[in-house]
Parts: C-alpha cells; structure tokens; sequence
C-alpha cells in the first residue's frame, strides 16, 4: 500500500508538475539573457559572460527557489486540501480506528514522493532555463551561440550543482512537511479548509526563502 | 465485554458527560439511546478512544484502554470495527475497495481471498454487484451498508455502530438490525449500538442504556422496557401517541 501510493505521489508531483515547471524557467531563462545583456551593452565585460551569468542564476538560486516557489503553491495546497477533506470527513478517524497509522500512511508517502520528485524537477528547470536564454538570445541576433556556449562553459563549479540539489530536497521536504500538517490538523468546515490550504501556501513559501538564505550562508562560507 | 467506569467528558465549559458507568456485554446487543445530542456519539467516540475522556476508564475485556501502550494499542484496533454515523468511506475508492481497505492494511491474505471476503461481506449487507460503484453513485443507505461491510470484514471482536439504520427505510432497517444481531450472536463479539430507533430497541436491545442529560437516566433490557414507570423514558420511547396507544394496551 505504502509502495503504491508512493509511486503515486511521485508521479503526481513529478509528472503533474512538469509543464508549469517547463513555462516558467524557460521564461526566467530567456529574462535573465535579455537582461543582463542590456545591462552589459557598453561595459568592459565581454557578452559571453552572460551565459556564464544565466548559468549560475539558474543552478544557484532560480531553478531550486523559483520551482520550488510555485510547487508551493501548486503541490502544498492540493495536499493541505487532501489530508485536510479526509481529516474533515472522518477519513482519518476511521483509519485510525482500523489501527493504521495515519500520519505515516497519510504523509510519508508525499514526503518521500516529493524528496525524489522535486530535485528532478528542479533539474530540469535549471536545464531548460538554460535553453530559455539561448532560445532568447542566439535566434534574436543579441550574439552568437559561439559565445553563449562558450560562457556556458567557463568557471564551472560543481559545488553549485550540490548546492542546487541540497536546496531542492530541504525545500521539498519543507512543502510536504507544512501542508501536510496544516491539513492533517484542520478543524471546522469548508471555511477552515480553505484557510489551511492558504497557510500551508503561505507558510511553505517563508520556510522555502528563509531555507534558502541559511544554505545559502552555510555553503558558502 | 467492554466496562466504562465514571466517565465524563467536556468540551469547554460544557460538561457532555457526567459520569456513566456501564457494562457492555459479549454476545449481546448493547444498546445507546437518547435523545438527539444527549452524548451518544462522544460516547461512542470514547469508547473507540477517537476522544479521550475527561475522567474515567474504559476496559476492554481486562485492558485498560487509555493505559495501553502503542504495540497494545495497535493490536486492539485490529479487533475493532466502528460503522460511523457519517459513514467515513473513503470517496475515492470504489465499494469494494472500501471493505478491502483493512484487509489490504493488514492482512497477508492473497488478492483472491480478499476479494471472496469483500463479496461475502457485501453479500451479506445485500450489495452484491456494487463493487465497483463510488460511494458518491450509491445511496445514503447503501453507503451505511458498505460501512457495516467495512466495519465487520476483518472480523472484529468488538463492533461499534452509530445510528446504524437512520435514513433506511423500515424494511432494509430491520434487516441491517437482524444483521447486526446475526453476527453478534454468531461470532460472539461485544456490539454497541447508538440508535434512537424503537424498532431496534424492541428487536435487538439486548441491553440497553438510556443516556439523558450527560448521565445514564436507565437501564435495562427490551423486555423491562415495556414495564418501566420511568417517566423520562417512557417520554422518550413511547413519544407518538400511537405508541402510547399500544402501550396502554398492552398493559390491559
Ligand atoms: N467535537 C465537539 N466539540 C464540542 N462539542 C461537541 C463536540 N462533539 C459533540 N459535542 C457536543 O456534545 C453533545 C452531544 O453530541 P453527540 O454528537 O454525542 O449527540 P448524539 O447523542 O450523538 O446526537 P444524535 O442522535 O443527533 O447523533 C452536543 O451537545 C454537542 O454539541
Ligand atoms: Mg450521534
């Protein structure tokens, strides 16, 4: 049962969440080359550090905190909602009853869905925000591709790709953990559930940012 | 046999239960009724520990239910089945799903010997044929009886139904009653039963407690109920003229 709906959630998410995923760091991409090419236009530093700069933007912080941002939204109130419609209809008191453990039965299965689930997805996020600012740049005339490859290529360091990944598990944990316990302790009615599901967004979202900050501080230094 | 030894229970300022001692018996019909928000539901809710009482005991046979530790606890459940008074099904599992669900959870039972339990059980509360139906396609009685089904298909020792024939009609209640009281009898598990039913009184009320104003007013059989003087009783049960009619004959 366990394995089943774990499979399920990963799916879910995973699956689920790739197209809005797929939108939104294409866009970012293509941004961040538009950008930063109008700010460097008619400063010393060469135009092939912009694909150097979308890079890094992408894998240090956008990818993981933008994706995960909108998961928030999208993954954190739906599972609010879920546990938080089965607490309110007795779902869950009749779990208990037959002796199962909710919580586990209930939370790990999103939690452990979405650990596996949202760094991939926030891979592939860094992956096609990377193609955004190629598609938004190189076809547009702002330089060529020699030179976007070329800063794609230079001062690569691998430690931002753990780093990318750290934070996409922490964050992914964190919007399970939230929305999950927001829903799985609801009281009331549809009123309560709606402002559960509201909270689990909202709270998600400050845990992610404050997250960031702190991994930000500690591996960095 | 389930023992409740001064239990009381309040929400806030409100005192719901004021202290019931009770004995629910195996093999037996254990009945609750009382009026409509007299505490039979906390009750009920107490018993299957879903709420924890503000004083008092609960045994279960010779455990202490609210002194059981986690292992204890757990073990106890797989011999517990409550049908709730909102039914609880899981809307987003088919009938059959439903009933299997504690089978799924905790038996080892191959995927054929479930499904035979679940068409038995069905079969059983008459839904043969409706395992693929969702909750939300079939009638409100015929989601109580896929609650009974759910309730009694890993075999409990004890068995909690709230208000299990409200909503049906008179025929289809009787037999959910004569249901109940089947395996009761058959499997010689301890039920408890809330209901303000006076059909289900007269029929099944092996035992009966008569909850009023957080206290039990009377208790007793079917058969003392007919000759009670208890006034608050008699109010309750023979509510509608025509029952008093009946009585008074029954008397001559
Ligand atoms: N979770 C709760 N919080 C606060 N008060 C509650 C709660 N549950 C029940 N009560 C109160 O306890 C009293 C008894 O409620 P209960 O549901 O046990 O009634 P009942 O006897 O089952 O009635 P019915 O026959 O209508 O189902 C009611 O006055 C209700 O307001
Ligand atoms: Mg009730």
């Amino acid at each position: 049962m366990y394995y089943k709906e774990t499979i399920r959630q990963m799916y879910d998410i995973g699956i689920g969440s790739l197209p809005i995923v797929f939108i939104i760091s294409i866009f970012i991409g293509a941004v961040t080359a538009q950008q930063f090419y109008y700010q460097l236009t008619g400063t010393a530093i060469p135009t092939y550090y912009i694909g150097y700069i979308v890079r890094d933007m992408m894998i240090i912080e956008l990818a993981a905190t933008i994706t995960c941002l909108v998961l928030a939204g999208k993954v954190g109130s739906n599972m609010a909602a879920e546990i938080g419609g089965m607490r309110q209809k007795e779902h869950i008191d009749a779990m208990e009853i037959m002796g199962v453990n909710t919580s586990s039965y209930l939370i790990l299965p999103k939690i452990i869905g979405a650990v596996f689930a949202i760094p991939v997805l926030v891979c592939i996020a860094a992956i096609v925000g990377i193609v955004g600012g190629y598609l938004a740049s190189v076809p547009t005339g702002l330089y060529t591709e020699f030179d976007y490859v070329k800063g794609l290529r230079s001062f690569f360091n691998q430690r931002y790709v753990v780093m990318m990944f750290a934070k996409a598990t922490v964050f992914a944990y964190l919007i399970t953990t939230v929305s999950c316990y927001q829903g799985y302790f609801v009281k009331g009615g549809s009123v309560e559930l709606g402002q559960a599901s509201t909270r689990a967004v909202v709270l998600s979202c400050v845990a992610i940012l404050i997250a960031d900050y702190i991994i930000a501080v500690v591996l960095t230094s | 046999m389930i023992k409740v030894e001064g239990i009381k229970k309040s929400f806030g300022e409100v005192e719901v239960l004021k202290g019931i001692d009770f004995v629910f018996e195996q093999g037996k019909t254990n009945l609750i009724i009382g009026r409509s928000g007299a505490g039979k539901t906390v009750l009920l809710k107490i018993l299957v520990g879903l709420f924890a009482p503000t004083e008092g005991k609960v045994w279960y046979d010779d455990r202490d239910f609210h002194s059981m530790d986690k292992d204890a606890l757990r073990e106890l459940r797989m011999e517990v089945g409550m049908l709730f008074q909102g039914n609880a099904l899981f809307d987003s599992m088919t009938v059959a799903e439903n009933v299997r669900f504690p089978l799924d959870m905790f038996s080892n039972m191959s995927l054929s010997e479930k499904n035979e339990r679940v068409n038995d059980c069905l079969s059983r509360v008459s839904l043969d044929g409706a395992n693929d139906k969702f909750p939300s396609e079939i009638s409100g009685g015929m989601q109580k009886r896929v609650g009974i089904a759910r309730a009694i298909v890993y075999r409990p020792k004890y068995l909690f139904c709230d208000e299990p024939n409200s909503g049906l009609d008179p025929k289809t209640a009787i037999t959910i009653d004569e249901l109940i009281k089947d395996i009761t009898v058959e499997q010689n598990i301890t039920t408890v039963i809330n209901t303000h039913d006076m059909n289900s009184v007269m029929e099944i009320g092996d035992k009966i407690c008569f909850l009023d104003k957080g206290l039990i007013e009377w208790k007793g059989t079917r058969h003392e109920v007919m000759e009670s003087e208890n006034q608050n009783l008699n109010d309750f049960i023979f509510a509608s003229p025509f029952l008093q009619r009946l009585k008074e004959r029954a008397k001559k």
